[in-house]
């Protein structure tokens, strides 16, 4: 068949039959867009709490002295459990599942002076560990205190990004030399800016790092405030909690199973959580995409169906009069490419648009931070638009199918 | 005389869930180039189906049927949708025309699967609408016209690649008795430009008009014979067959 036959039909028909069409192509588009849309939302969400979520950090757990509630070989309850500077060697030694583990200082309102600005703040006395285990990572052109720094007990300090601004402003902190409690410091990194939602010593950006050896010689504090640690593997938390009562409880002489004698915050158990609610999200979001993939390909389906009874009978008089099947077939692929795409792709694009465009409202609104940024997925774009243009296309290909197989007499008889 | 269609026990079988019926029970026609034959016979007698299969709407389900000496039985879909095209012209009772397409769009549509150009097809088709009588209809879609001018609308499509033979299967069955004389009046004007002309009808103005009955009954013909023979033998299959 000749193209110029079809197009010259095909084109006439197409504007002759301009509401079915568009009626087609808005389902289609409709539905692609409430999809897209739907689950943009649900991702920009997802990704945003994951980002707050792992702020702290992930699969970690905080670890402080207690105060013994069970007497245990003679000694009396309400004895101290104190952390000491080698604490946290010494458990890594008895528990061989913790990968990462770091004795923590603080001292709040410390004095920190750069030229004319005198400030209050947080020093934590930390670990390169907690580049790892805290997200404390550097932004571009400095770095997070290293081994060298903790075994050296150099004097140098990690700002917090929120610090970094109080303390300096605009200028470039790193090289720069500060003072600490009366100590001259070098600022060898900034963090860069992540969202914590949890914390247990106050929010990381405004907190100033040094090296925990280095704390202890300017400070002199006897205990470590804290541990921080993070086993291999998520699920030997529990495991590794009970194993260090027991290395602990050895050494400083309390029962394993005194729970007070040592507290600790499971942070991964939040995590946990948070994923175990997060997957209820995303599923919730998948059901309720599906159902809409389902109502929009019915509603495609639909006009196709009712429109059937007529297009048979429009296929059965072109039969009639001289049309060759492959001409009919050609039209309605043809027809159904263009509803797909246009419908289709159309409404991929708007979504897009969409999406790009509410990323760009320029309100500064913790709600909107909190949807985070709506990501349009190519895959998922690509999925719904394949669901329901096979839809369409099987419930107005098959019948037209149909029709241009049967003898045209078949067809101008249909009802 | 040449003859241009020939079926030779021709049979139509419909079948609906486990019955079968016989609509044609073995038919033996030849219609020669040019004639003007009327097909009649009661409601359910096969007229529709023999004409159907005549027009290569459909194929019979045994016998043969030979369309200028070509065995239709045995042509490909296309080929049949090509003799549909440019050799019968098909008009039908209840017209089928395109419902959202202009009478000139309507009129277009063979023309178009026959490739004939842009510029040929306007001035065929005014032609043919000049000639019909819708000159001033060719903007108006078929809800805009009336029966009479729907039908001359599908005469115009059936004659736009100017074929030899015109088949209608009760063209003024639907028509008021004047729109009804006037389509009589153009079948006997085709007939006498030299097309061959096979008409389905009750009407008995067109039984007049023809050179030859074929009077159907339960699915074979009945007589076959020229208006003056009043009582037609009733083995005239075979003296049909030459
Ligand atoms: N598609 C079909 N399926 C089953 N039976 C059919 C079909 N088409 C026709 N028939 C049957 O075949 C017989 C002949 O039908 P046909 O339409 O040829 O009759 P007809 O002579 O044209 O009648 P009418 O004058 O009422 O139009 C009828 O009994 C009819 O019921
Ligand atoms: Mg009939």
């Amino acid at each position: 068949m000749q193209f110029s036959t079809i197009y010259n039909i095909f084109i006439r028909d197409f504007r002759k039959q301009k509401k079915r069409l568009t009626l087609t192509l808005l389902a289609l588009g409709w539905g692609t867009i409430s999809i897209m849309l739907l689950l943009a939302f649900g991702e920009g969400i997802h990704r945003q709490m994951h980002i707050n979520q792992k702020g702290m950090g992930e699969g970690i757990a905080i670890l402080w002295g207690g105060q013994t509630q069970i007497p245990f070989k003679g000694l009396g309850k309400g004895r101290p459990i104190r952390l000491h500077a080698e604490d946290p060697q010494f458990i890594k030694s008895r528990v061989p599942d913790i990968k990462y583990i770091t004795g923590e200082y603080h001292r709040w309102g410390a004095r920190v002076k750069y030229k004319d600005v005198v400030l209050s703040e947080h020093v934590s006395g930390n670990a390169p560990e907690f580049e790892q285990m805290r997200n404390f990572i550097p932004d571009r052109g400095g770095r997070m205190i290293n081994a060298l720094d903790v075994k050296l007990r150099r004097r140098v300090t990690f700002l917090g990004d929120q610090l970094k601004v109080r303390l300096f402003g605009d200028e470039d902190p790193i090289g720069k030399r500060i003072q600490v409690h009366g100590v001259p410091f070098t600022v060898i990194g900034v963090m860069i800016p992540k969202m914590q939602m949890s914390s247990y010593s106050g929010m990381d950006e405004d907190m100033l790092s040094i090296p925990n050896t280095t704390f202890k010689a300017v400070f002199g504090d006897p205990w470590l405030d804290n541990i921080v640690y993070q086993p291999y593997n998520i699920n030997d938390m529990e495991n590794v909690e009970r194993q260090i009562y027991e290395a602990m409880g050895a050494k400083y002489k309390f029962d394993p199973k005194d729970e007070r004698a040592l507290g600790i915050w499971d942070y991964a158990e939040s995590s946990r959580e948070f994923n175990n609610m997060m997957t209820g999200i995303k599923l919730f979001l998948g059901i309720i995409g599906g159902l809409t993939l389902l109502i929009a390909g019915v509603g495609v389906a639909n006009i196709m169906y009712v429109s059937i009874k007529e297009r048979t009978r429009e296929i059965g008089i072109k039969m009639a009069v001289g049309a060759r099947k492959s001409y009919v077939l050609t039209q309605f692929l043809i027809e159904a490419l263009i509803i797909t795409f246009g419908g289709g792709f159309g409404g991929m694009a708007i979504s897009y648009v969409m999406t790009e465009g509410f990323k760009r409202i320029p309100i500064e609104s913790d709600v909107l931070e909190f949807m985070g940024r709506p990501t349009v997925s190519l895959e998922i774009g690509l999925i719904v638009v394949t669901i329901l243009g096979i839809m369409g296309l099987l419930s107005g290909l098959f019948p037209a199918m149909k029709a241009a197989s049967v003898n045209p007499v078949e067809s101008l008889r249909y009802e | 005389m040449q003859s241009i269609m020939k079926l030779r026990q021709v049979r139509k079988a419909y079948t609906t869930g486990t019955v079968t019926f016989e609509a044609l029970r073995g038919i033996n026609l030849m219609v020669n180039r040019g004639e003007f034959i009327a097909v009649v016979g009661p409601s359910g007698s096969g007229k529709s189906t023999l004409m159907n299969i005549m027009g290569c709407l459909d194929i019979p389900t045994s016998g043969e049927y030979r369309f200028e000496n070509q065995l239709v039985n045995s042509l490909s879909p296309n080929q049949l949708a090509d003799i549909r095209n440019r050799k019968v012209g098909f008009v039908f009772q209840a017209f089928n025309l395109l419902p959202y397409a202009t009478t000139y769009e309507n009129v277009e549509i063979p023309l178009l699967f026959a490739k004939v150009s842009g510029r040929k097809r306007k001035q065929r088709i005014t032609e043919l609408l000049a000639r019909l009588g819708l000159a001033d209809k060719a903007a108006n879609k078929p809800t805009e016209l009336s029966g009479g001018e729907m039908q001359r609308v599908a005469i115009a499509r059936a004659l736009a690649n100017e074929p030899d033979v015109i088949l209608a299967d009760e063209p003024t069955g639907n028509l008021d008795s004047a729109s009804g004389a006037e389509i009589v009046n153009i079948f006997r004007e085709l007939w006498q430009s030299g097309k061959t002309v096979i008409v389905i009808s009750h009407d008995v103005s067109i039984a007049e008009h023809a050179e030859r009955i074929v009077r159907l009954k339960d699915g074979l013909i009945e007589t076959n014979g020229d208006l003056s023979r009043e009582q037609p033998a009733s083995g005239t299959d075979n003296q049909s067959l030459s």
